[in-house]
């Protein structure tokens, strides 16, 4: 069932978007290189995300996470166990966005790569901008941008690529922490909005910074260190929005940082 | 106005300079005037022999645009197409290497006898040696793109064609234009050689043959003459290019490049 699923071209937007991931007892090997031993990155993983819910993977580096993620995009293939599910499109750590392109463009990428006419495309990535608080920053070149605003373009980028399933690996990783905590805030109002009104789309959250994870997921996933494997999972079940000061949020931190191995010193 | 004096002041010191050494050198005796003109005799050829220059220039002008357009073209179809064939870079690659040890007179006649007295042949003679710097900058810089780009644009479904078009080939203009700038500056040699190597009818062949004949009888000066209208032109093209890759590759423009002002 993994592959199959995503030969097919599926976009885009205001389609109903039902995804979900059905990640199971996946293993994935990386082959010795250079006479060195071979690198186990994930083992025995099993991960599944419902249509509408946003998963977080937290763990150390080096756990597999974005291993993990490039399985659920089809970008690898594993080497034990499947990886079925809707299409899914992934936010690299790194906005990775086209210095040659402004930043409406950068955001309408995936609608020029169906072949949707420039004009078209423009104005749904500007739609977007409008309602991202991205205004007039339509025409400006990546290299104009701070971090925080690169990111949100790659965001709006890959929600116009109108997938159901959005893999997000590390967006704010590279991010100052005053700037994460901004953009935080922002991801969990954009995926809110986005969700009343596109519908069920699902979410894959890799970071590394727990708290991130449990302000924004339905459910946090706990991996271990390398070779990658599930440790704890945690349901957060708490109202949006939350405040990180919130005592149900500071305890369900300590949860997940105990799971880690990081909660008693 | 400033800024453009900032960037023409050094230049043309050091022009002055070494003019001013080289006029003494000649005129303290150090060296016999047939052998080597004092400035003031190249300047005086320069201006009694305005017209004559400028007739052979509009032609060495003509074929190096001309040859190094066909240059840029043609290394970069190779390239792109090296780039997309593993095949063709192995059978290609190896012999595009060689071609660029082939001394032209060796190759001249064959040029001649197919394509006769005109441009064309000089066309390709400058293309032939101004092709290479493109090829190898290109397919550096096609290789050279992010692969994490390549996949993210295959999470959006782009196609093989669409991820050159997007990522690779903008990717690859700044190099590919530093390539040009590198065949430029052997295009202009590259006419030289291609004007002295193959025959021309008609009463003007070029500054590279003004320059040959005057060698051959002495006109010390002339032949000084012309080769100053070279290196200002040489100069000039490659001015030209890089105004040419701001407007291309916008993107570079806050990085540094080898600029002539």
């Amino acid at each position: 069932m993994s592959t199959g699923l995503r030969a097919q071209p599926q976009p885009l937007e205001r389609v109903g978007l039902q995804g979900t991931v059905a990640v199971s007892g996946v293993s994935r090997v990386y082959p010795a290189r250079d006479g060195g031993a071979s690198v186990p990155a994930l083992a025995d993983v099993s991960l599944r995300a419902g249509a509408g819910e946003l998963v977080a993977v937290v763990g150390p580096s080096g756990c597999g996470k974005t291993t993990l993620l490039e399985l659920i995009c089809g970008l690898q293939q594993p080497d034990a166990g499947s990886v079925g599910g809707a299409p899914a499109v992934l936010m690299p750590q790194h906005d990775l966005l086209l210095p040659w392109l402004s930043a409406q463009d950068n955001a309408a990428l995936a609608l020029r790569i169906a072949r949707r006419p420039r004009a078209r495309a423009r104005e749904r990535a500007r739609e977007l901008f409008a309602e991202l608080g991205l205004d007039g920053f339509e025409a400006a070149r990546p290299h104009e941008l701070s971090g925080g605003m690169r990111q949100r373009v790659a965001f709006v980028r890959t929600l116009l690529s109108g997938k159901p399933v959005l893999c997000l690996d590390e967006p704010f990783g590279a991010l100052d922490a005053i700037t994460r905590a901004e953009m935080q805030g922002w991801l969990a109002r954009a995926l809110q909005r986005d969700r009343s009104k596109i519908g069920q789309r699902t979410v894959v959250l890799v970071t590394h910074d727990v708290e991130e994870a449990v302000l924004l997921a339905d459910r946090v996933v706990v991996f271990s260190p390398r070779p990658g494997r599930t440790v704890a999972e945690i349901e957060i079940g708490l109202p949006r929005p939350r405040a990180r000061t919130d005592a149900a949020v500071t305890a369900l931190r300590e949860r997940a940082l105990i799971a880690l191995g990081l909660g008693v010193r | 106005m400033r800024r453009r004096a900032a960037h023409l002041l050094p230049p043309l010191l050091l022009a002055a300079a070494l003019l001013g050494a080289w006029e003494l050198y000649v005129d303290l005796g150090g060296v016999d005037p047939a052998v080597l003109p004092a400035p003031h005799e190249v300047a005086s050829a320069l201006w009694g022999n305005a017209g004559l220059l400028w007739q052979n220039f509009k032609i060495t002008a003509e074929e190096v645009v001309l040859g190094l357009g066909l240059a840029l073209l043609a290394g970069f179809a190779l390239a792109v197409a090296i780039h997309f064939s593993k095949w063709l870079r192995r059978a290609v690659y190896p012999h595009a290497v060689g071609s660029q040890a082939v001394p032209i007179a060796v190759i001249a006649a064959p040029l001649v006898f197919w394509w006769g007295f005109g441009i064309f042949p000089k066309l390709v003679v400058i293309a032939l040696i101004c092709f290479f710097p493109v090829v190898v900058t290109t397919v550096d810089g096609l290789a050279a793109v992010d692969p994490d780009q390549l996949k993210l644009l295959r999470t959006l479904d782009a196609s093989r064609w669409q991820a050159f078009r997007f990522a690779e080939l903008p990717a690859a203009l700044p190099a590919a234009l530093s390539g040009a700038r590198i065949a430029l500056a052997v295009g202009v040699i590259g006419a030289f050689i291609a004007e002295t190597s193959t025959a021309t009818t008609g009463p003007y062949a070029g500054l590279g043959r003004e320059i040959m004949s005057d060698l051959n009888n002495l006109q010390t000066p002339r032949e000084y003459a012309a080769t100053a209208v070279l290196f200002v032109f040489a100069i000039a093209c490659f001015h030209a290019l890089t105004l040419a890759e701001r407007r291309l590759a916008p993107w570079t423009a806050n990085r540094p490049t080898g600029e002539t002002r």
